[in-house]
């Protein structure tokens, strides 16, 4: 089980390879990979879009690994990997990258889908949006509280 | 104790970080919010709204009834949007 949070980007392929490698285990890879949507619908052109993604060094991969912990105990994973980054990023970066491997592929789909929900909801990071020389704090959804809420019971 | 801001909370404050040594009744993290709102106009513009304030006490979420004491590591920051 593998954590990263990094600036650079990183290689979903190599990735991919990397995790499965030498564990005929293995039956199902999941892979969920979040980019930067374009987040005007107005003028400003792609190219003067950037986001900037802040976090909290240190309990950031202390709750990546919480979250990685309660996916192992509910579902039979043979490896898993998150990574997600911070700094600078423009629209069409790659953000986040969630692994999930088991011997079937029902596993790995929801253990995927636990993984990204109930991170959107508790790793300590913040998006900022600056475009046309304005800025704002992405605010956080009520749909994402429901979507991790549903893991619950 | 250290006390961490982050995100909108951080740019509200003005401080990434400060070091306070707050008196010996303020004993859980609802008090030090109380004690620090009373440090300036922009601690209590920051703190003032408890729906747009998440707390970590030693890197954990923690509550406002949350213990704390003089080595603790108390953060504050807005509801997450990573993903």
């Amino acid at each position: 089980m593998t954590i990263r949070v990094q600036r650079e980007d990183f290689d979903t392929a190599a990735e991919l390879e990397r995790l499965s490698a030498g564990n005929p285990r293995i039956g199902a890879v999941v892979t969920f990979t979040g980019l930067v949507r374009d987040f005007t619908s107005e003028q400003s052109a792609s190219s003067q879009q950037s986001m900037v993604l802040e976090h909290y060094p240190g309990m950031t991969e202390r709750q990546l690994a919480a979250i990685l912990a309660e996916a192992e105990s509910r579902w039979p994973l043979e490896s898993a990997l998150i990574i997600h980054r911070y700094g600078e990023l423009a629209p069409g970066d790659r953000i986040v990258l969630v692994v999930t491997a088991s011997a079937h592929r029902q596993a790995a789909f929801e253990a995927n889908a636990f993984l990204i929900d109930w991170l959107k909801t508790k790793a300590p990071f913040w998006k900022l949006e600056q475009a046309g020389g304005g800025r704002r704090w992405v605010e956080a959804k009520t749909s994402d509280d429901d979507a991790a809420a549903r893991w619950q019971g | 104790m250290r006390v961490l801001y982050f995100a909108l909370l951080r740019e509200r404050v003005g401080l990434a970080e400060e070091t306070v040594s707050p008196p010996a009744e303020i004993r859980t993290v609802g008090d030090l919010v109380h004690w620090l709102r009373q440090k300036s106009p922009q601690h209590d513009y920051a703190l003032a709204d408890p729906a747009m304030v998440r707390i970590a006490v030693n890197q954990d979420y923690a509550r406002t009834d949350h213990a704390i004491g003089p080595d603790d590591e108390i953060a504050f920051f807005p509801p997450v949007t990573g993903g």
